[in-house]
């Protein structure tokens, strides 16, 4: 009778130790109050007491935002636990689409005007000119093949990684994730094909020339990567 | 069947008035029958430009309001049978012109005019709204200072929106050469490039507007001004002919023709 009981919970919760730290798998069929009962169990009976990083998985079943708490709140209990990830194989509909939107890239051939916003999910590639007081903004990169003279705003959502690269560049502003950055108070010419980006030592917003794009962010064009 | 054209600039002070005023008296020149009408109502000054003010009876409002006929709140040029006026209200505001009724109106003057042109108030708002309702063509006026130019270019952002036939067409105004020259205004180049439309044309900054504009009578009626023949090199553009544009350079006085005579230079 004791065997099977042990059995049946082992059932719900494994971990298992890698190179990357504890992962532990949720099982995916039973109710999630079972989970969470015998993740409690587990981790009391856990003896370990060093600081660890561990990574959740619960393989094909969704996690609501409220199921993501509950599982944080268990783990907070233990001091010397932290989560890294809480990682699934499914994702709705929504989070898909939403996926695949930011990891496109969005193509307009216009001039982006004065007081005009152009604002898109994913990166955006501007033909044509983005003139003074006129506003791209993008959840990824922005490319102008033109002039950008107006404002450029990269990874709104808040990804530093992002880019502004024109083939002219003389902007009033350019923000990237949080960072923004603007055109000294004298008068500056503009300089062709640059591109600008958070350095991550000074965490300013840089401009360098566009050969120099490829050593600087080589992973740019991992927009899976990215999306997630 | 007419076409009617919106004169616009966004900014004030440009020179849109004086523009209508000269393009429409251009084109009466050359036999168009020519409608103008000035939709910036609470302050009409189109009259003021044509001198026409004395003979005005009814207005825009009357006519929108039902209080007269189309037809007899139309003022005849008093240079030309086929230039006519339709006045705006002085005592009235924007807001009691609808985009619909002025867009009516336009349609009912088609049949009877070659071309309607339409002088807008400066800003975005109501007025404007009005002014581009029943256009469909546009005309930018601009003149090379920045404030205008960025003006200018919101304009045009708006314009492209409301489904024109064309895009708009764009007219440098009031250029002082010896300014562009010494790099303290942007030249035509720097102008068009940025707002990427189809120039339509230049007219220099010359005191015979101001002038022609104070007595009354549209310097495009003069024979022979600098910006007289740019204000008609503008209508034969608009009637499809192609027209160089006026180079700035020739501008040599009297002592600099002299001098080249005599072999000095």
């Amino acid at each position: 009778m004791g065997c099977t009981y042990m059995s049946e919970w082992n059932h719900f919760v494994t971990m298992k130790g890698t190179n990357h730290g504890i992962v532990v798998y949720l099982d995916d069929q039973c109710s999630f109050e079972q989970v969470l009962q015998e993740l409690e169990e587990k981790l009391t009976s856990n003896t370990s007491s060093g600081n660890t990083e561990i990574s959740i998985h619960s393989q094909y079943r969704y996690l609501t935002e409220t199921q993501r708490q509950e599982i944080e709140e268990i783990i907070k209990h233990y001091n010397h636990l932290s989560i890294k990830s809480i990682d699934s194989y499914v994702m709705t509909r929504e989070e898909a689409h939403d996926l695949f939107e930011k990891s496109t890239v969005k193509t307009v051939m216009k001039t982006i005007r004065s007081g005009q916003i152009h604002s898109v999910k994913g990166d955006a590639l501007i033909i044509g000119d983005v003139n003074p007081g006129g506003t791209v903004e993008a959840t990824g990169n922005i490319f102008v093949l033109g002039k950008l003279r107006g404002i450029a705003h990269a990874g709104i959502e808040g990804d530093v990684q992002c880019i502004v690269a024109a083939s002219f560049m003389h902007p009033n502003q350019i923000r990237i994730a949080n960072k923004i950055s603007r055109a000294p108070d004298y008068d500056v010419e503009g300089s062709p094909r640059e591109f600008a980006y958070v350095n991550p030592t000074t965490e300013q917003i840089e401009l360098n020339q566009m050969q120099h794009l490829q050593k600087i962010r080589p992973n740019l064009l991992d927009v899976f990567e990215r999306g997630l | 069947m007419g076409e009617s054209i919106v004169i616009t600039s966004g900014k004030g002070g440009v020179g849109k008035t004086t523009t209508t005023a000269n393009i429409g008296t251009a084109l009466a020149l050359m036999d168009q029958k020519v409608c103008l009408i000035d939709t910036d109502i609470g302050l009409r000054n189109l009259d003021v430009v044509l001198g026409l003010e004395n003979r005005i009876i009814f207005n825009l409002i009357d006519v929108i309001e039902g209080r007269c006929k189309l037809q007899s709140a139309l003022v005849k040029d008093k240079r030309f049978d086929c230039l006519h006026l339709l006045p705006a209200a002085q005592t009235s505001d924007k807001n009691e012109v609808t985009p619909e009724a002025l867009s009516d109106l336009i349609e009912q003057l088609k049949p009877d005019y070659d071309y309607i042109l339409i002088d807008s108030p400066a800003g975005i708002e109501q007025g404007y709204k009005n002014a581009v309702a029943g256009a469909d063509k546009a005309i930018v006026v601009s003149t090379p200072e920045k404030s205008s130019i960025r003006d200018a270019d919101r304009i045009i952002g708006l314009l492209e929106q409301e489904g024109l036939s064309d895009p708009p067409f764009l007219i440098v105004n009031r250029i002082r050469k010896h300014m562009v020259d010494s790099g303290d205004m942007l030249n035509v180049d720097e102008i068009v490039s940025t707002l990427s439309i189809e120039l339509l044309g230049i007219i220099l900054d010359d005191e015979d507007v101001i002038r022609a504009s104070h007595h009354g009578e549209p310097v495009a009626f003069q024979p022979n001004t600098k910006a007289s023949i740019s204000y008609r090199n503008i209508a034969r553009r608009i009637l499809g002919e192609s027209v160089p544009l006026m180079s700035l350079e020739d501008d040599k006085g009297f002592v600099t023709k002299v001098k080249k005579l005599l072999g000095m230079k």
